[in-house]
């Protein structure tokens, strides 16, 4: 009776061990069934175009007479290293994100630092100051195009009011890009205080209490208190408003079609351009690689000097 | 001052700072909303702050862009919405299903994918523009729908937002239905799915308002009007010599109150999209 007894407890655990290991098989099969479509996807649209657009850098090729194509070495990124309107592209998208970057995230952090406060009016600034996020760049590029307007824009009629007299804004080589870089910040900036908001609210009440009763004051508290809290958040913020700066294209695109003189034409623009307009696959590709390579390299080193 | 009058008056303070930063926020879309009400010579005569007040409300731009022949702001809106509502469907089950499989279903290889995803996600789009041109024609689909859907059903983003949430889906729950003799599929589909509403509703709305938004792809694949999405119309309406200013900005309107509204109704899931992914990530 006992070892029957056993025997059976035995049979139990033995099925439950094979039901188990047969759980465990069909999780691995529907693991990879279920990752499957997505990664077929990313291979054919993602990977395949990154090792096609190092391939095409090195072969003269033009959409117009693809069955020419030659492999001709480095000959594309030796031309655009000749080419003025690169280094001309390159000094403007340096100039765009350089600038860029500290005023939206200052704005930002500021805003976020508005709106974390106990006031009634709190969630509605959260509101007023994301819709411009939400907003597509090609509706913003429009409206502002507008608003910037030398003779019957609305900020000249403001400025008006003020005794300044009507600026040409995206007319002139000196303000274009700067009046860019104005309308980027107003439009993005509500993105990155989301952020900052989240990185605030974990701030524990009890280090301002403390710092209060050390009798701090109010830019002592945000220098040794906030600031110090928030960092790791600030150094993700930096990094994606980097990288997203770097992509400008929509709005020389829409506003200024890379002018006036090539003053608002980024390394974007000029891939468009080249690809798209003079259809050269290859001189394209090679501006492609090396936009790649800005933007990997930008966020590496910015990564390495924020861990310090 | 007692410290109570000190405290009231910072935040009266504080509370005209946020209605005065919100006004600039917010006056080029409300300008552009007055606007398109306002019949068309009196757009760029009202200056100053009656540029924000309709003295006169005329809906004939909107009738004339939505109903004209020659516009129809309809169809960019129909493409728009069709184009962008198969990517939120197809990319949610897609996304969903491979991070559901790298967070719970480990088969070998499983975190060697997930290291390559998250690599994936630093190439910037713009970088495969030309090649993802070319393999796009190559499967004949420029000026065909498949172009503006399929290349952005896969999102490295969406999965790893996915698979955050999936990592931290109570064991104990899929536990209880093994041990009910649910398959791996029925545990998925019956039990972790409903439970993860949340997740599901912030990928959805976060690849709305993305793809909504597209203009560079559409501008190169979609040369022929019959696919085009209001983007690309709107940009149309503004580069037309014959500019018509009332037009453009019922037709902006129109394109932004989408995106608007489901900010408003879906607040917090957007902006949990937002934060969680970044700020864990």
């Amino acid at each position: 009776m006992v070892t029957s007894k056993v025997e059976g407890n035995a049979v139990t655990l033995l099925r439950k061990g094979q039901s188990t290991t047969t759980y465990k098989r069909q999780q691995k099969i529907l693991g990879v069934l279920f990752s499957l479509p997505a990664l077929a996807l990313m291979f054919t649209f993602l990977v395949l175009p990154v090792i096609l657009a190092f391939i095409y850098s090195l072969m003269n090729y033009n959409m117009l007479n693809p069955d020419a194509k030659t492999f001709i070495g480095l000959d594309n990124y030796i031309r655009l290293f000749q080419d003025p309107i690169f280094f001309t592209a390159l000094k403007n998208t340096l100039y765009f994100t350089a600038l860029v970057v500290p005023l939206q995230c200052a704005v930002a952090l500021v805003l976020a630092i508005l709106v974390n406060k106990k006031v009634k009016v709190a969630s509605l600034g959260r509101v007023f100051f994301f819709s411009p996020v939400v907003t597509s760049m090609v509706v913003v590029a429009i409206l502002w195009t507008f608003l910037y307007n030398v003779n019957n824009g609305l900020i000249n009629s403001a400025l008006n009011i003020f005794g300044i007299p009507n600026q040409p804004f995206l007319l002139s080589p000196d303000q274009a890009m700067n009046s860019i870089i104005f309308m980027s910040v107003w439009q993005a900036a509500g993105f990155q205080m989301m952020i900052f908001l989240a990185g605030l609210k974990d701030v524990p009440d009890t280090l301002y209490e403390a710092a209060d009763i050390d009798g701090a004051n109010a830019w002592q508290k945000f220098r040794n208190v906030t600031l110090p809290s928030i960092q790791h958040v600030t150094g993700f913020v930096l990094i994606i408003t980097t990288i997203q700066a770097f992509r400008l294209f929509i709005q020389p695109y829409v506003m200024t079609n890379g002018g006036p003189s090539d003053s608002t034409k980024t390394l974007v623009f000029m891939l468009y351009e080249n690809g798209f307009q003079f259809r050269d696959v290859g001189y394209s590709s090679a501006i492609a690689v090396v936009f790649f390579l800005v933007v990997i390299i930008t966020s590496l080193i910015l990564k390495k000097a924020l861990k310090q | 001052m007692t410290q109570r009058t000190k405290n009231k008056l910072k935040k009266i303070g504080v509370t005209l700072t946020i209605l005065v930063l919100g006004f600039l926020f917010i006056a080029p879309l409300l300008w552009m909303i007055v606007a398109s009400l306002k019949p068309e010579t009196m757009i760029f005569k009202d200056m100053g702050f009656e540029a924000f007040i309709p003295k006169e409300i005329t809906f004939a731009h909107y009738s004339k862009i939505l109903f004209s022949e020659n516009i129809n702001f309809f169809h960019y809106m129909k493409n728009s919405i069709f184009t962008v509502g198969m990517i939120v469907i197809l990319g949610t089950v897609v996304n969903s299903i491979c991070a559901y499989a790298l967070a719970k279903l480990k088969f070998p290889g499983s975190d060697l994918i997930l290291i390559v995803i998250i690599a994936l996600y630093v190439v910037p789009f713009e970088s495969v523009l030309i090649p993802l041109y070319i393999v796009v024609n190559n499967f004949g689909w420029i000026n065909e729908y498949p172009a503006l859907i399929v290349p952005f059903i896969a999102s490295a983003f969406n999965i790893f937002l996915f698979r955050q949430f999936f990592m931290g889906f109570p064991k104990e729950l899929e536990e209880a239905a093994q041990i009910d003799g649910a398959t791996p599929l029925q545990t998925f589909i019956r039990i972790v799915v409903p439970n993860s509403k949340p997740v599901f509703a912030t990928a959805a709305i976060l690849t709305f308002v993305t793809h909504w938004s597209d203009f560079m792809w559409p501008l190169i694949v979609a040369t022929d009007q019959s696919i085009q999405t209001v983007q690309i119309g709107i940009q149309y309406l503004f580069t037309d010599n014959n500019i018509q200013y009332g037009q453009i900005m019922a037709a902006l309107t129109l394109t932004t109150i989408p995106v608007i509204l489901i900010f408003l109704f879906f607040q917090r899931y957007y902006v949990q999209g937002i934060t969680s992914s970044g700020v864990k990530g």
